[in-house]
């Protein structure tokens, strides 16, 4: 049996944010606050800074858009050469809802999948998940992991550490 | 007056009723997904499977002897598929307006039924896909309206509108239903975490992902979903304005318009909001969810079906004093015939269930009223599906030679793949009811005053 990593409750959101910025101040890098929603201000308590899911999102919307009007502009002037209404073969008016719907799709997809990879997801096993009590995370509970990766993890500073910022139901993860 | 009187006045009605608790609220939208469905579930899930089935029949019935079934005539080319298209597609926009629109807005009473209307909106568009998807008459070759290569080195004209669609909607698909799944992803969770059978935990496990509420995956979750409201309020916009091309682009006198685009997005966000007031009226009473459903969100809903409703009349107003001002009398007399005509039972059905009916919901009383709601809501439907009948068909059917007038008239196939489709429609929906949480729960919690971390500030 390794620890993989230290749990503790707290009662409310306003406590797991002054848990966080704690934890956060006492110089831990391999934590996190878990709870049922996010919580204002946490990234900040946590000295995260802004999500970079913006930049994935716009190389996919670029990707979409020069996907689509190229498209478009190969198939009206090169591919198949359509007359209508003699209108020029480069009609570049009447491509624009189509380069816009692919733009948000793949800006969407960009968003989606880009998110779930940052986040490093699926991942259906984590140690916490053998800890029963966790499973109130999803519902109502507040949670501050420490996990044993962290170059300062010590089992009992951590334990201390915990009770002393007024966690309750602490326990050490075990695998 | 004194200033408690004052203070008790402005005070925001609580979006969650009832003094609930985080855990509370868990174990009432998870309740219908843990226990066993009511019998009057089984009863419904029986006659929507039976409307199914009667569709699934109909489309065979169209595939194996061609769209010669259907009252199509000439000049009546377009008839009940795209009357139904757009009438489906429609009721879908009222979803992406309370995920997203609402969402920007900072509206945080939609948090209660977006989940809701989401569901609603993936389920419509795929009833509306299904029309042009048929419509074509031969079905082997479906392909072509797809950019795809092919033996013969064809590809679709990119100046219709009609192809702008096929990219419109099926990408307004694509994207409503990541940003349900997106926003199903923490409740999946919940159900995951709160399973007492290993097949529950299994499936919902599944779906989940993983999901373990760490704030480092919320930092880039809600990032996610604010992308993905940002990229979905122009695309709703887009979808209906594309919809109302198939019209507009034309050069039909009664489709050549430009108030199209504006008009044919109100009267989809009307049409939606409609669906979602009926729909929610009979849920929030058999799962008793009023405390989450709360008469706060019908009375807020009931006011924007007011105010599409008057964007509606103002556009068939306006419709008509610009065949009036265009001087053109072809204009004028699709006008005055859509009116006076054959079809003014259709036009008059349509204007008093769209413009005279909603404008109970000026009075309070009214508004907060269930069954003065549902009844409206109702007539809505209809005169939102009747509002697509009579742009679609008193346009074709009084072409610009008499001799070439006609009269449509739907057959019992027509009919009948209409009535299926909402067979399609209620299955899915209550297959959602009974499997799916139908409110989202993190989402509702965080609008709940316990949730602000810095609640003893104030």
């Amino acid at each position: 049996m390794t620890v993989k990593g230290i749990i503790a409750e707290f009662k409310d959101p306003g406590a797991l944010l002054k848990a966080a910025e704690a934890t956060q101040a006492a110089g831990y890098k391999n934590y996190d606050a878990y709870s049922p929603f996010p919580i204002h201000g946490m990234d900040d308590a946590m000295g995260l800074g802004q999500s970079k899911l913006g930049w994935i999102v716009l190389c996919g919307g670029a990707f979409g858009l020069t996907l689509g009007f190229g498209l478009q502009t190969w198939v009206a002037t090169a591919a198949y050469k359509l007359v209508i209404s003699n209108k020029p073969l480069f009609s570049y008016q009447a491509f624009i809802p189509v380069t816009f719907e692919l733009m948000v799709l793949f800006s969407a997809f960009c968003a989606v999948f880009g998110m779930f990879a940052l986040n490093k997801l699926p991942e259906f096993y984590h140690p916490f998940f053998r800890s029963n009590n966790f499973r109130k995370v999803t519902s109502h509970g507040f949670f501050i992991g420490i996990e044993s990766q962290d170059t300062q993890f010590d089992k009992a500073k951590v334990e201390a550490f915990l009770k002393g910022l007024g966690g309750d139901s602490i326990e050490v993860i075990e695998e | 007056m004194s200033n408690v009187a004052v203070n008790d006045e402005l005070k925001r009605v609580p979006l969650v009723q009832g003094g609930m608790s985080f855990e509370a609220v868990t174990d009432l939208v998870c309740k219908p997904v843990e226990t066993k469905a009511p019998s009057w579930w089984f009863i419904a899930l029986a006659i929507s499977l039976s409307l199914l089935l009667l569709l699934k029949s109909m489309l065979a019935y169209l595939f194996w002897e061609g769209v010669g079934i259907w009252g199509l005539n000439n000049p009546v080319g377009w008839g009940y598929a795209i009357v139904n298209f757009v009438f489906w597609v429609g009721i879908g926009h009222a979803g992406t307006l309370i995920s997203a629109i609402l969402f920007l807005f900072r509206q945080d009473w939609r948090t209660g039924i977006n989940r809701f209307a989401e569901a609603m909106t993936i389920f419509a568009v795929m009833c509306a896909l299904i029309f042009p998807g048929v419509h074509i008459g031969r079905q082997w070759v479906a392909y072509f309206m797809f950019p795809l290569p092919n033996q013969m080195a064809m590809w679709p004209n990119f100046r219709s509108p009609l192809l702008w669609d096929v990219f419109a909607v099926s990408t307004y698909f694509t994207v409503s239903l990541l940003f349900w799944y997106v926003g199903l992803v923490p409740d999946f969770a919940t159900i995951r975490d709160r399973a007492k059978t290993k097949c529950r935990q299994f499936v919902y496990g599944i779906f989940a992902l993983g999901w373990r509420g760490a704030n480092r995956h919320w930092r880039n979750y809600e990032r996610a979903y604010l992308i993905l409201a940002a990229l979905a309020a122009p695309l709703v916009l887009s979808v209906h304005s594309i919809v109302s091309f198939d019209f507009a682009v034309s050069q039909l006198p009664g489709w050549h318009t430009t108030i199209f685009p504006p008009y044919f997005v109100a009267g989809a966000i009307f049409s939606g909001f409609a669906m979602v007031v009926t729909l929610m009226v009979i849920t929030r009473e058999l799962f008793g969810m009023k405390n989450i459903m709360t008469m706060h969100h019908l009375e807020c809903m009931n006011k924007i079906i007011l105010a599409t409703g008057m964007m509606v009349g103002y556009a068939y107003g306006m419709e008509f004093f610009m065949a009036w001002y265009s001087g053109y009398e072809y204009e004028s007399f699709a006008f005055i015939n859509r009116a006076t005509g054959p079809y003014a039972w259709a036009y008059w059905i349509m204007i008093s269930c769209n413009v005279i009916s909603p404008q109970l919901f000026w009075f309070k009383k009214f508004r907060t009223s269930i069954p003065v709601m549902f009844a409206v809501s109702i007539f809505v439907n209809i005169g939102m599906w009747f509002e697509r009948f009579v742009i679609t068909v008193t346009s074709l059917h009084r072409d610009f030679m008499p001799s070439s007038w006609g009269y449509y008239s739907p057959t019992w196939v027509d009919v009948a793949t209409f009535v299926g489709s909402f067979g399609l429609f209620f299955t899915l929906f209550l297959l959602f009811l009974k499997f799916l949480p139908m409110v989202a729960i993190a989402e509702v919690k965080m609008v709940m005053p316990e949730a602000n971390p810095h609640q003893e500030d104030h």
